[in-house]
């Protein structure tokens, strides 16, 4: 059977996770290592321990800002960020719980807006994920003032041929 | 010269500001736009952060309705931009996706055109020189810091942005203008956009940071080339905090006294208004 860090490692398609000789520089170098429950080497550490549950179950894959300063400093140009990106999506699909659950709500409500217009439209978007997040309350007092300066369209923009949208969402669809 | 143009959903709405004052550099400077036909949103961080798949095809789809024109294509935004490279890098390393994508797509991806950030196109194609040389306006007074944050130069191998860890250009293209560019040690550091509304708090935390290193380095406004620092670095900083922040096609278009100049700086959520009044710039 296929251990957690073959698992990974196929999916990020890259320099696999034992090149890492954790010299903790994408760590010292991550804008959000301070916040999250284990830092990024601390992490490619779990997977090598086949820590599956604790890792996928983990804050820090919510907390990654995918700002890649970890893959660009590394010295053996392992994709800290794509592994991110890779656990993200394992976790997703097997239905795990997001531990940072808004972030996900947050994904989710802009990829709608695309599914359903084939472009965002920030007010509709803004809408389904408060209803999603129940976060009814942050930013109301900054709308206002965005409508009035115009930066609040009311009619969503949408992309003509939609069949190729709808295709690319059902093509690429994991479960 | 003449590119294909992807504006990208945010400089059809909160970023409009960015996509005018393009517009008008543009034409100021003879580049000739043509709006890719039909365009669909790239994905961004929320393609990418839960199916890979389906980030490399949003912005395939673009690609290869720019193809049809064959001429470089010009990403404004900074995230599209990003999404853009990462799309074209994976496609021309990885087959099996590229005919997976293409399947998706039910089109082939020829990957023949370049994408290209407008800071990279002044530069490079205009010239500093020959932009000077249309200065009218010089930002006297103005002391901005150049920030480019994350999705122009990471990951360099893929961006293939010039000196990733201390870019130049935009310090470059602003001095151009008469600006007194301050020089500081965050610009190439995260704004925290991808969690601006689901995790704020952290986001203020770390646009403050952005904004008390400016102040240290005697700035008196922010230039950026993205829609989402924008966006997060008028919002989310501390009231204190905050200060006037520029896209660079704005200042551009003031120095070079572009009729329309002064439209876009209206509709900012941090008034730049008052600063440039006080510099008698506007």
């Amino acid at each position: 059977m296929e251990t957690f860090l073959e698992e990974v490692n196929k999916k990020i398609h890259g320099v696999p996770l034992q090149a890492c000789y954790h010299c903790r520089k994408c760590s010292a170098g991550c804008p959000v290592a301070s916040h999250m429950e284990y830092n990024p080497n601390k992490i490619i550490k779990m997977i090598q321990n086949g820590q599956k549950d604790k890792v996928l179950s983990s804050s820090t894959i919510w907390l990654c800002l995918s700002c890649e300063t970890c893959i660009t400093r590394c010295p053996n140009e392992v994709d800290i960020a794509r592994m991110m990106d890779v656990l993200r999506q394992m976790a997703i699909e097997e239905g795990r719980a997001a531990k940072e659950a808004n972030v996900l709500k947050f994904h989710e409500a802009f990829l709608s807006s695309i599914k359903f217009g084939g472009r965002v439209h920030e007010m509709l978007m803004t809408v389904h994920y408060k209803l999603k997040s129940g976060d009814f309350f942050s930013d109301v007092d900054i709308a206002p003032s965005m409508f009035l300066k115009g930066k609040l369209a009311l009619l969503p923009p949408r992309t003509k041929d939609m069949k190729s949208i709808k295709n690319i969402f059902e093509k690429t669809k994991t479960k | 010269m003449k590119v294909s143009y992807y504006p990208g959903c945010s400089l059809h709405a909160m970023g409009k500001e960015y996509d005018l004052s393009m517009k008008a550099v543009s034409r100021a400077l003879d580049i000739e736009l043509k709006e890719i036909e039909d365009w669909s949103c790239c994905g961004a961080s929320a393609a990418h952060n839960t199916n890979f798949d389906l980030s490399i095809a949003l912005p395939a789809r673009n690609l290869i309705a720019a193809e049809k024109d064959a001429m470089d294509v010009m990403v404004p935004c900074a995230a599209c931009f990003n999404r853009f490279k990462m799309a074209e890098h994976h496609l021309k390393a990885d087959k099996d996706l590229k005919a997976r994508i293409e399947g998706a797509l039910g089109a082939k991806y020829q990957g023949g055109i370049a994408i290209r950030n407008p800071i990279d196109v002044i530069y490079n194609e205009i010239g500093i020189d020959a932009l000077a040389a249309k200065v009218v306006k010089p930002m006297t007074g103005l002391k901005p810091v150049s920030y480019y944050g994350c999705l122009l130069l990471r990951p360099p191998n893929v961006c293939q942005f010039e000196n990733y860890e201390n870019p130049f250009m935009l310090d470059k293209m602003m001095g151009a203008l008469g600006a007194d560019v301050k020089n500081w040690s965050y610009k190439t550091d995260c704004c925290g956009g991808s969690l601006s509304v689901s995790k704020t708090a952290i986001v203020v935390e770390m646009c403050d940071k952005l904004m008390a290193g400016a102040k240290e380095a005697g700035a008196n406004c922010v230039v950026t080339a993205c829609p989402m620092c924008m966006a997060n670095l008028e919002m989310r900083p501390s009231p204190n905090m905050k200060m006037p922040v520029f896209y660079f096609t704005e200042l551009i278009s003031l120095a070079l006294g572009l009729p329309d100049a002064k439209d876009t700086l209206k509709s900012h959520l941090t008034d730049p208004q008052p600063l440039l009044n006080q510099l008698r710039l506007i």
